[in-house]
């Protein structure tokens, strides 16, 4: 793959997702999170931790990061790195805004 | 160098204290004791606990013999000093016994003020002063009959209880509208009032005694009003007098008591005083610490050339009665000057008040939990300014920050392979190095990497101290482990701080309560959602963001990502037509697996998240609701068929489950909460493993609770009997409400009860009428916002959101 070029795709608007909470997208096999923050900020991550693969669209949404449902291990929204003594990182994929539609860059 | 001739008039706690003073500091006295009372030196305060019978004399007992034998003191037992003189130096007793002094101590103490009645001077009036009268009483109490004790002071109330636990009737007569009135408020004193009738004791408030009645001895006691009450023993315990007559007649300067300066001296230079008879700078006392201190200044100034000074403070009362707890200091009238700060919990029957005179705490009364009190004192007695935490002041210490008096000693001497964490077995030393190694500093880092107070959590308070001593200064230990890492108020702090404050949003607790985070975390967030959706009924909306995925989509996550439902059975019945529709929506959606559960209902396994909602419509057309599978709420109440169909049942027991899961669905609590009512002792419902349980017998129903059967398996404590169907529910109602508002999140009943007390439950729910009536009746208010059905709620449209996927992209399109 060529890793520079971004496809921006169009998924929906910023209202779709509830704040301090997360929507689901299809890509093919993979699921990705698309949250949204108290402050209106939009992240997106593999819809997976990093640590048993716990969908973090389910979490619960605090601080720039989400608690993973299953394990509480807790996920920056900006890297999907670990926070605190975990190890581990899930892929992230940027977002951009336009106006309140959310694109989602693949 | 001869020594100088000490000679002391009388034998209380207050010349005796001041000889262990003085014979710290100096051997310069040859001591000789004149003791009115047959006796050496004993606990006076502790008269209380031999009339009750759970001290005996001997218990109480200073200086025995050898004490006086060892110092070379000269004790004269049973000898009253009848004169002083002054200009001979000398001292004459009763038996005429003549005593040279260089100084002279004179501690004379009080006699109790009898009333002046007709009638007063009969046998079988006695005072409660000494140890005769302690006896006199308990021989009283042997031939049984009513006391009256005249007097609802400090003494009076003591001497009530005592004799009532003798096996008396007793009868409390006091002149004032509430009982000891000098050192509890009106509120207090009500209390106080009803725990005493609550034991048996008749209290008569406002009451004038008019005279004693009887002809050889004591027969009963006449009011003003014209009441005459039945009595074999009366006790006068309505003041005491400072006995004054022997320093009155040889010439010393006597107002109320002896008059002396701070430095204890009489206007004669070699005479001093302590004790009880005392007035110094105006003032009479009559508690110990005051005239212990008096024995102090009085030891040092008799030893050599001394500044030491007797400065008037505030005394704290406590009363000496087995089970009353109140604690009363400083100064407590109204005013306009003055601030009041006060917490009731009817409930438990306590009251605290903190009175405030410019930021300045003045006085405190407290009652049931006193534990504050000595630290309101402190704060009373350095004048210190507590404008910083006055929000908290009435919570008490354990709520304020700061360190307590060094706990790091104890585990300094620990050596480095002692368990500190008992549930990981992780060492001290293993703490230890990874705080240095990976530089830690805070206690989530110190869990994080060690695990250590990261399962249980009892040893945290250990593992700070840990922390604490490799860190040093730059580690401050908390007080008490806050609730998550966001903040260091505990579960129970912030529940309290809830109510007080009127916080009604979880904005609005982090902000009043100081969350170091913004938003709160994953720990924080469950747990005041549920707690405001228990406090404020109707006032608080949920807020779904804070609550876990299960009970946000209202059904359980299955590994594999797709879900299971469960509709409610009532009571584990169901009919045919449920049957009929459950069966034609696992054919419809191709549900996979049916399952019977262990609540006695049927679960659909491996439903797709986006048919969840057509599910959910289905069954709410044949009449189903959610079970509630997934919640910290009300699961299920188990039956077995009782007596309709079981040749050993008693009572309808499957009737009545279902009539408790119609009024109990639906509501939030701490943990889960499962039930089960079984039709006889046979216990085929399993009743006595539950969180609250019911078992049919003949006469009616016990109810049982704090059953558990998961990790941790616990057979249940029994909460008691009552005999109808709508007692078993009023009280079911009381306690679950009772467990809602004190339990902490995700704690179960049996840890709550553990917590709270399994008698304090009992004590309220089953004993108390009225608390149990106010938590019910809380119960039944909140169930209005509580019982709708969150399926018909989403088949409506609520939180659609949460069942759809916000896009798909195609594969190809992403090319």
């Amino acid at each position: 793959m060529n890793a520079p070029l971004r496809n921006w795709v169009e998924i929906g608007s910023i209202n779709d997702i509830p704040r301090q909470g997360a929507r689901c997208v299809k890509n093919g096999e993979m699921t990705i999170a698309v949250f949204r923050t108290s402050d209106d900020r939009v992240f997106a991550l593999e819809d997976k931790c990093p640590h048993k693969n716990g969908p973090l669209s389910q979490g619960i949404v605090h601080d720039g990061c989400v608690t993973c449902p299953l394990h509480n291990w807790v996920i920056s929204l900006e890297t999907g790195a670990a926070q605190g003594a975990d190890e581990g990182q899930t892929a992230s994929f940027p977002v951009k805004l336009d106006g309140q539609t959310v694109l989602l860059g693949l | 160098m001869s020594k100088q001739r000490l000679v002391i008039i009388g034998n209380g706690m207050a010349p005796g204290r001041m000889l262990e003073h003085l014979f710290e500091v100096s051997d310069a006295f040859e001591v000789t004791i004149f003791n009115a009372e047959p006796r050496v030196n004993y606990d006076r305060i502790m008269l209380s606990p031999v009339l009750s019978g759970e001290k005996t004399y001997t218990d109480i007992i200073i200086h025995g013999e050898g004490w006086y034998e060892e110092r070379g003191i000269t004790l004269h037992k049973g000898e009253k000093i009848v004169q002083i003189d002054r200009d001979e130096r000398k001292v004459v007793s009763d038996k005429g016994t003549v005593a040279q002094y260089d100084r002279l101590v004179i501690a004379t103490g009080s006699s109790p003020f009898i009333i002046p009645v007709p009638g007063s001077d009969l046998p079988g009036v006695l005072a409660y002063r000494d140890l005769d009268d302690t006896e006199g009483m308990i021989a009283a109490s042997a031939k049984g009959g009513r006391a009256v004790v005249i007097g609802g002071g400090l003494l009076g109330l003591e001497a009530a209880a005592g004799l009532k636990l003798r096996g008396m009737e007793v009868t409390v007569i006091h002149l004032m509208p509430t009982l000891m009135e000098r050192q509890l408020d009106t509120a207090a004193g009500y209390l106080l009032q009803r725990e005493l009738e609550g034991r048996g004791i008749e209290v008569l408030c406002q009451a004038n005694t008019k005279r004693i009645i009887g002809t050889d001895r004591v027969e009963g006691v006449e009011l003003a009003d014209g009441r005459i009450i039945d009595a074999s023993l009366v006790v006068m315990a309505v003041g005491i007098r400072p006995n004054v007559k022997l320093a009155q007649e040889a010439g010393l300067a006597v107002n109320r008591g002896i008059v002396t300066d701070a430095t204890m001296r009489t206007s004669d230079h070699s005479i001093y005083s302590v004790g009880e008879c005392v007035e110094v700078g105006g003032m009479v006392y009559g508690l110990v610490a005051p005239l212990y201190r008096m024995a102090k200044v009085a030891a040092e100034h008799l030893a050599g050339p001394s500044k030491a000074e007797f400065v008037h403070a505030e005394t704290p009362t406590k009363l000496k009665v087995t089970g009353v707890n109140l604690y009363s200091v400083g100064d407590f009238a109204e005013g306009p000057d003055r601030e009041d700060i006060v917490l009731r919990d009817a409930a438990r029957g306590s009251y605290k008040r903190v009175i405030l005179k410019d930021n300045k705490i003045i006085g405190a009364v407290l009652y049931g939990d006193v534990a504050d009190g000595g630290w309101y004192n402190e704060m009373l007695k350095s004048g210190e300014d507590v404008e910083g935490m006055r929000e908290t002041l009435i919570f008490g210490q354990a709520y304020q920050g700061g360190a307590s008096a060094d706990p790091l000693a104890a585990v300094a001497s620990l050596p480095d392979d002692a368990e500190i964490c008992g549930c990981n077995g992780i060492t001290k030393g293993q703490i230890m190095a990874a705080i240095r190694d990976k530089g830690l500093t805070s206690l989530a880092e110190v869990r994080a990497h060690t695990k250590a107070s990261a399962s249980c959590g009892t040893c945290t308070g250990l593992v700070e101290n840990v922390m604490g001593l490799t860190l040093g200064d730059t580690f401050v230990i908390p007080q008490a482990a806050g609730m998550c890492p966001c903040t260091t108020h505990g579960h129970g702090e912030v529940r309290r701080l809830i109510r007080a404050k009127e916080l009604k949003s979880i904005p609005a607790v982090m902000q009043e309560l100081e969350w170091s985070t913004p938003e709160g975390c994953a720990k924080c967030r469950p747990a005041l959602n549920y707690y405001l959706v228990c406090d404020w009924p109707g006032e608080y909306t949920d807020d779904q963001q804070s609550r876990f995925i299960n009970e946000r989509v209202h059904a359980n996550i299955q590994k594999d990502g797709t879900y299971s439902v469960v509709p409610r059975m009532f009571g584990g019945l169901t009919t045919a037509d449920e049957l009929r529709a459950i069966a034609d929506v696992a054919d419809r959606y191709s549900i996979p697996t049916i399952k019977v559960t262990g609540g006695q209902r049927i679960d659909l396994l491996g439903v797709k998240k986006e048919d969840l909602i057509p599910v959910w419509k289905d069954l709410n057309d044949a009449g189903m609701i959610s079970g509630a599978a997934y919640s910290k709420g009300l699961r299920t109440v188990k039956t077995c068929v009782g007596k309709d169909f079981c040749r050993f049942g008693t009572q309808d027991s499957m009737g009545l489950g279902v009539k408790l899961e119609k009024f109990l669905w639906g509501s939030w609590s701490p943990a889960k909460l499962k039930l089960a009512v079984t039709g006889c002792p046979r216990n085929c419902a399993e009743a006595t493993c539950k969180d609250i349980g019911v078992i049919c017998v003949d006469s009616g129903y016990e109810i049982v609770y704090g059953g558990a059967a998961g990790l941790h398996i616990q057979g249940t404590t029994k909460l008691g009997n009552v005999k109808t169907e709508d007692e078993v529910i009023e009280v079911i109602g009381a306690m679950t409400q009772m467990y809602r508002e004190q339990g902490f999140y995700l704690e179960r009943i049996y840890k709550w009860a553990e917590r709270v007390g399994y008698d304090h439950i009992k004590d309220v729910i089953l004993n108390d009428l009225e608390a149990r009536k106010t938590y019910y009746d809380r119960f039944v208010y909140s169930q209005q916002f509580a019982q709708v059905d969150p399926w018909a709620e989403r088949v409506a449209g609520a939180e659609a959101h949460e069942f759809s996927n916000m896009a798909e992209i195609k594969l190809e399109a992403a090319e």
